[in-house]
């Protein structure tokens, strides 16, 4: 047994330091799965869709819910369909929550056309900035993701991001969203849907890089993101999006 | 066809989140009343004076409760205070919460310090709870007594501030949300601090009026109608506010007025316009009025006063409910709306709402019985001999 004496002072100085090792306890670490010799501070991703590619399919979809296991009624991409009617009408749907498909469609139209949505990852991003506890952060990879270890479930950042991908899981009770398929990109794979894609119509690829397929893209053609007046700066860029998208 | 995003097709902000800032909004209203009182001189609100001061504190207690219940992890609530990202609107409220939680502690333990000590000497339970309350400290003498009096002073100042604080916040935490049109606005703060005095008047009046008929007591009646005028006067802020609001962003005709204006004209009509401002604020503005303006019979004017200060409750519940609900009624593709219906028996339906609300009152009863939360309570009519009873054990002095 130790003959070591507490005096009060080193009574009073463990005990106020008790909380800063709760503290590093509890800050939030961020998801991994990484490879071991992924190095994050290296890449820097972003994603691009042709919407003139896009052909509806739902490949993309169901990719996503077999590699991720998202839960039902709930998306971490979806494909939004778009059909202007002859009188200027524009009519906006996805497909079936179950199926996957989307419904058959009379009457004529003047342009029809998808648009695949996910997470936009953005540089600025709402959901970060409002999260309360910092369980929703930014990687050094550029990727948006949620620690659900730690998130409370409050929902703060699902009613502040402006392109509605995020969601309260109903499994986990913590923000679901599109990971950019973390757990495949640090071992050097595509996004599930940018690998099922039968088109092409989705890119992914390192923004770092001068020579990726996605950075050629961005380079050699014009683009636009949504909502770019939320000020979020987004990196997922579409080619030939229309003025009705939002 | 109206379009919303795949995942906006549950709200995710239930009925929880609209009774979480009606009672942060009674809280800072009571509170406020209070300080009128007590740092401002106000002396025709001293019959009502205590009860505020004790309601702000006991409906703050609760005030976190429709959080925890929403969370979808409340085991981790306490992760706001630890890990707090103060980047985030929302990271502020441990902080803010427990600041104004203490303060008002601090506020009722100093203002009520003789009442304890007088009750902690004799025997019994309640003696000992005041004397657990007094921390075994039952000095007192004249010098105590202006220390007591200059501390509650002090600390009613601060709270105003720290009450605009924490219900302004909440205004805030929606207003700068910028994905939400319906939210996003700078006025959000002040409409939010204007209704929860509104309603924190309207609850103390409506509160009163109950006590009182139910003890038998007199009213005091210059104290209602000088509460009656406040109301008056802060409603008419609250509402214009709102209307300016509306006015404004009918007026500029931006894209977001389009699917704005739809909201309003369909999806909220009757919660909005019909209940809201013309039946819960229009009726209670000419009532308040006539009751502030017109000399009337007593009886007349306080049925008046009740009855628009019930209205005007139901009319801040509403209020809440249409910021909060409304707000993600509005699908952020500015296409179409979703639908939301609380549940009764659901963890965040209507069952568990109207328990939470209902407890603090069950709080301020017990409170009464140990303190008189109407010290000068003075008894009108004949009583039953249970009534007069409880008088008796010191419930109705």
């Amino acid at each position: 047994m130790s003959d070591k004496r507490w005096t009060r002072r080193e009574l009073v100085k463990l005990l106020a330091a008790a909380p800063s090792l709760l503290l590093i306890r509890c800050v939030p670490s961020p998801q991994s799965g990484e490879a071991s010799d992924y190095k994050a501070s290296e890449h820097y991703w972003g994603y691009a869709v042709d919407t003139t590619r896009c052909i509806g399919c739902g490949n993309c979809m169901r990719a996503c819910r077999a590699e991720n296991d998202v839960s039902a009624g709930f998306y971490r991409t979806w494909v939004e369909r778009y059909r202007v009617g002859l009188d200027g009408e524009t009519q906006v749907d996805v497909a079936d929550p179950e199926t996957l498909a989307f419904e058959e469609l009379s009457g004529e139209v003047s342009k029809a056309f998808f648009i695949p949505k996910l997470c936009n990852h953005c540089e600025k991003s709402v959901c970060t900035q409002v999260c309360p506890v910092g369980a929703s952060i930014h990687t050094p990879d550029g990727v948006v993701l949620v620690d659900d270890k730690h998130c409370i479930g409050c929902g703060y950042c699902v009613q502040a991001c402006p392109y509605g991908s995020r969601f309260i899981d109903p499994h986990t009770h913590t923000a679901g969203k599109c990971t950019l398929c973390y757990h495949r990109i640090t071992k050097g794979e595509e996004p599930a849907c940018v690998a099922m894609c039968p088109t092409g119509a989705r890119i992914f690829g390192d923004l770092n890089d001068p020579r990726s397929k996605l950075s050629t893209i961005l380079r050699q053609n014009r683009y636009r993101v949504l909502r770019p007046e939320m000020g979020t700066h987004p990196k997922c860029y579409y080619q030939g999006l229309d003025r009705e998208v939002v | 066809m109206t379009f919303v995003f795949p995942n906006e097709a549950n709200v995710t902000w239930t009925v929880m989140i609209v009774l979480y800032p009606f009672i942060t909004g009674l809280v800072a209203g009571a509170f406020i009343v209070s300080s009128l009182f007590h740092v401002f001189g106000k002396s025709n609100l001293k019959a009502v004076a205590r009860y505020s001061l004790v309601s702000a504190f006991v409906f703050l207690l609760f005030a976190p409760l429709p959080l925890l219940v929403h969370l979808g992890h409340p085991e981790r609530a306490f992760n706001i205070m630890i890990t707090p990202n103060f980047s985030s609107a929302m990271a502020g409220f441990g902080y803010i919460y427990a600041a104004y939680l203490l303060l008002v502690l601090l506020e009722i333990w100093f203002s009520l310090r003789s009442e304890f000590i007088a009750r902690a000497k004799g025997r019994g339970l309640t003696a000992w709870i005041c004397r657990v309350i007094m921390l075994y400290n039952l000095d007192e003498d004249e010098s105590t007594k202006r220390a007591d009096f200059k501390i509650t002073r002090f600390l009613a100042g601060l709270g105003i501030p720290l009450a605009c604080l924490l219900h302004g916040y909440v205004g805030f935490l929606f207003g700068a949300l910028k994905a939400n049109p319906w939210w996003s606005t700078p006025l959000m703060f002040v409409i939010f601090i204007f209704s929860a005095i509104v309603s924190g008047i309207a609850v103390i009046i409506f509160h009163y009026f109950v006590v009182s008929w139910i003890n038998g007591w007199r009213v005091d009646q210059v104290c209602v109608r000088t509460l009656a005028k406040y109301l008056w006067g802060f409603m008419i802020v609250a509402v214009s506010l709102e209307l300016l609001e509306i006015l404004s962003l009918a007026y500029k005709q931006t894209e977001e007025w389009e699917v704005l204006r739809t909201l309003i004209d369909q999806k909220l009509f009757f919660t909005y316009i019909v209940l809201q401002f013309l039946i819960l604020s229009l009726i209670p503005f000419l009532m308040l009025g006539v009751a502030s303006l017109v000399k009337l019979k007593d009886r007349l004017a306080y049925a008046l006063i009740w009855t628009a200060s019930t209205m005007l409750l139901l009319q801040v519940l509403l209020m809440r409910w249409n910021v909060v609900i409304g707000g993600q009624l509005l699908s952020k593709s500015l296409r179409g709306f979703t639908n939301y219906l609380p549940g009764i028996w659901d963890r965040e339906g209507l069952i568990v709402a109207a328990i939470i609300f209902t407890l603090p009152f069950g709080i301020l009863y017990v409170f009464h019985r140990i303190i008189p939360l109407f010290p000068g309570a003075v008894k009108v009519r004949a009583r039953t001999n249970r009534q007069a009873a409880d008088t008796t054990a010191g419930i109705g002095n």
